[in-house]
């Protein structure tokens, strides 16, 4: 579904403000696997994960989508076969539209859109239906602005515009973060439900550990832009924190330095 | 009683202004983009229109050509700002200082075209100002339907979450630097629109017209919807708001007159009521917020001492 090869990525080249953030990152995905990716701050995570959605381009290296080749594509071509929820709830909701007309223009994505009415009457009673699965009273709400909404609320609708239009991959990048732990979980939970009744393939990033084990069928720890841990099928199912820790440890040489991913 | 005379006279010059606000409201608003275009682009309006009818073009012909040409400039400040990646204001400023010479050419070098209005049929003119207001309203109205119309469609709405939401559209598939440019033709087409009025009904077109447009379109809409958010914030009312924002802004103007202010002071005016709109409310948060924070620090440290007595 998704084939990464040779992804590299510097930014501020030839400044003292230089980071590499990828170095010849190598990562394929089957189809309907539930990748959960953690790592330090500055491991490259996120940039993994823009380079996917296409927001910049890769020094070198390729990205293929389902056999296409999208490594030059622009971002809003390729959201054709991508749902992507952001850290920030404010991001992947227009705050100023209704949330009708925000779950139409998600169920657009990847058609050209015409000159005929924006949102069709069936359209509505459907988006009803969806967002009473949520579970938050939104389905009373189709005219509501966004912005008048809870960031728990707003990022499940963005889950929902997200997997609205069925997407070849579905990129998370630590969309619990910003939320308290009661609605990062309610979050999850819907998260889980959409993955799972629509089979997608999905790319996870969190900064949780124990979310990190407990979802999914595979996890990936990045460190220094590279791949450093690859556990899936039964092994995955039975790893603990610690042994999560001795295995990043064994890896990288170093020990994983991020409190906030540990104690959380 | 000179005043209830110009009434008339203000209110169509101010539902002219007002069209041309929409024109404002679809950059400034919609697309989140302060577009300075404006300033040359009503004039451009106002050229093209005086010179086709001066030369035989029908005037209901000129004022579409006039709306096209608008477009147009639209499209070169939305180039500028997204293929070449220079920033909104600047991009307007460049367009603007472009237009001053194309407005100039299209005069054939002079700084004014007049039109008779006695040997040209022409939609609006001050000799006739209750006509005048009719044409003008007519116009309004059916701009404001078309774009209720166009906002509401799929193209629209994504216009619409471009200006909201760039990361979004991106997110959504939406061709961002597109919608940008469509929407910015779209806004100096009516800003046009309102110039090619404009010249009909002062019966000229001058080189100078239309400095600061921008901002008496700013205060139409600050103005319409300080009004029209209480009333009800829907995109139709919103766009009625502000053509009475104009109309309002035209009266205040021809009462000024009156007061005896020197016209030479008016740009000014202008200037500063823009500034009173933009102000006000950035004071007002800050000075309220101030004290909400102070409020609520106060309930909060109340509260977290009951509660230390409860557990004691």
């Amino acid at each position: 579904m998704l084939k990464i090869t040779n992804l590299q990525k510097t930014f501020n080249a030839g400044t003292v403000n230089e980071k590499v953030a990828l170095q010849g990152l190598d990562l394929t995905l089957q189809d309907g696997d539930f990748v959960t990716v953690i790592g330090g701050n500055g491991a490259g995570k996120s940039t993994l994960l823009n380079a996917i959605a296409g927001v910049w381009k890769p020094d070198c290296g390729t990205i293929e989508i389902d056999g296409n080749d999208v490594t030059y594509m622009p971002e809003h071509q390729r959201a054709k076969f991508l749902g992507r929820v952001f850290q920030d709830p404010m991001k992947g909701t227009a705050p100023d539209m209704e949330i009708a007309e925000n779950l139409s223009i998600a169920a657009r994505r990847g058609t050209k859109r015409k000159l005929i009415w924006g949102i069709k009457k069936a359209e509505r009673e459907q988006y009803k239906e969806l967002l009473a699965t949520l579970g938050l009273g939104l389905e009373t709400r189709l005219t509501t602005k966004v912005g008048l909404l809870s960031g728990g609320q707003r990022q499940a609708i963005t889950l929902l515009m997200a997997t609205l239009e069925r997407p070849k991959l579905l990129l998370l990048d630590e969309h619990t973060a910003a939320l308290d732990p009661k609605t990062a979980a309610k979050v999850l939970e819907i998260t889980d439900q959409l993955v799972n009744e629509n089979k997608l393939t999905t790319l996870m990033i969190t900064h949780n550990m124990h979310d990190a084990i407990t979802h999914g069928n595979r996890l990936i720890m990045m460190h220094e832009g590279r791949i450093v841990v690859d556990v899936s099928g039964e092994e995955k199912k039975k790893l603990t924190i610690n042994q999560l820790l001795a295995l990043f440890e064994k890896a990288s040489g170093k020990e994983f330095a991020n409190d906030r991913a540990i104690l959380s | 009683m000179y005043f209830l005379n110009a009434l008339p006279g203000a209110i169509a010059e101010g539902l002219i202004w007002g069209l041309m606000a929409i024109g404002v409201y679809v950059s400034y608003k919609i697309l989140d983009i302060a577009d300075l275009t404006v300033d040359g682009s009503i004039c451009t309006g106002a050229c093209v229109c005086a010179v086709l009818i001066t030369s035989g073009v029908p005037a209901w012909l000129s004022v579409i050509i006039a709306f096209a040409v608008g477009a147009l400039t639209g499209v070169l400040t939305g180039l500028f700002h997204t293929a070449l990646g220079i920033p909104s204001i600047l991009a307007g400023i460049l367009t603007q200082l472009i237009l001053y010479s194309v407005n100039l050419s299209i005069l054939g070098g002079k700084s004014l075209v007049a039109i008779d209005a006695r040997s040209h049929t022409l939609l609006l003119h001050m000799s006739n100002n209750i006509g005048a207001i009719v044409a003008a309203a007519l116009i309004i109205i059916a701009v404001i339907v078309c774009l209720w119309l166009f906002f509401y469609t799929e193209v629209g709405l994504t216009l619409k979450s471009t200006g909201d939401n760039p990361d979004m559209s991106r997110a959504q598939g939406v061709n961002v630097k597109f919608n940008k440019v469509l929407g910015l033709a779209i806004a100096n087409g009516i800003v046009a629109l309102a110039g090619a009025l404009l010249a009909q009904y002062k019966g000229s077109a001058n080189i100078n017209d239309g400095r600061g447009a921008i901002v008496i379109g700013l205060a139409a809409i600050f103005i319409g919807l300080s009004v029209s958010m209480k009333i009800k914030p829907n995109f139709v009312v919103s766009l009625i708001g502000v053509i009475g924002g104009g109309i309002v802004y035209y009266i205040i103007y021809n009462f000024v007159v009156l007061l005896g202010l020197k016209t030479d002071y008016l740009k000014m005016l202008s200037a500063i009521i823009v500034a009173l709109f933009l102000g006000v409310p950035y004071l007002k948060g800050e000075y309220f917020d101030r004290k909400k924070t102070m409020r609520a620090k106060a309930a909060s440290a109340a509260t977290k001492n009951a509660g230390g007595d409860t557990n004691a």
